[in-house]
């Protein structure tokens, strides 16, 4: 395993949702050097938006309560992205999934965000310990080349 | 992050620019409520200038739908949105609450 800078990037910001923009391009810049297109770069993007704002919102209860650290690694066939926080528990799988095939005013305002990461990656985990937080793993499997 | 709204006889435009997420999504909010307090439910949405929305977003312009569709009194038209927002939206399940078109005052004269 060789975790050189290059594909091994980790950086901390603060838990608020005027730095989702700057946690974007930090992540669109991983996954464009881990050799995603375009699409797969805006969908890796949102799915980590999403995630970083229930982390602002669910395990932090609000803004400028705490850090995130965002981790991306870079392997072979995957890219890792792992997101780090201090706030309580919050485990996405316990939250229901919503059902948006009922008429728009029976619709209630949440839980797209976690329908959005669920299809964009191939795999997501959860852990938490009260003296390490919540760590939210999200793995994206990068496509074969053409056989 | 600028919103500008234009009116229109019976129709209004907001046009915004950038990333529409948790941190721009109330300000968007904001615009749209003051249309619909106003009585103004016939609004186009101009999102050409909008590369990036997440669900904070897409919640802003469902509530908007949702008080504007009321009594069948309007409709908010998502127009000249790029191709990865379309995707997104399919993608989480919301697309067919909306209603699309690729250009503006074509949008308004439909409204």
């Amino acid at each position: 395993m060789d975790n050189t800078a290059e594909n091994y990037q980790q950086k901390t910001f603060a838990g608020r949702y005027d730095r989702l923009a700057e946690i974007g391009e930090f992540i669109a810049q991983a996954a464009k050097n881990a050799g995603f297109d375009e699409d797969a770069v805006y969908t890796l993007q949102l799915a980590v938006d999403e995630a970083c704002t229930n982390i602002i919102e669910h395990a932090y209860e609000g803004e400028g309560k705490g850090k995130i650290e965002c981790i991306c690694d870079d392997d072979e066939d995957e890219l890792i992205i792992t997101l780090h926080d201090w706030g309580k528990a919050f485990n996405p799988e316990n939250i229901p999934e919503p059902d948006f095939s009922v008429p728009i005013e029976e619709i209630e305002s949440r839980g797209a965000g976690l329908i959005l990461i669920k299809k964009i990656m191939d795999d997501v985990k959860f852990k938490f310990s009260p003296e390490d937080g919540n760590i939210l793993i999200m793995v994206k499997h990068k496509k074969k080349e053409e056989e | 992050m600028e919103i500008t709204t234009t009116q229109y006889k019976n129709v209004d435009v907001i046009k915004m620019a950038g990333r529409l997420d948790s941190s721009s999504a109330p300000k968007l909010t904001d615009a749209f409520k003051k249309l619909t307090d106003a009585k103004r439910y016939k609004i186009v949405f101009d999102m050409s200038e909008i590369d990036f929305i997440s669900s904070a977003g897409v919640w802003t312009l469902m509530e908007t739908q949702k008080e504007c569709r009321k009594l069948s009194r309007g409709e908010v038209i998502l127009a000249t949105v790029n191709d990865k927002i379309v995707k997104s939206l399919d993608l989480a399940g919301l697309k067919h609450f909306f209603t699309f078109s690729d250009d503006i005052t074509e949008a308004v004269g439909n409204l």
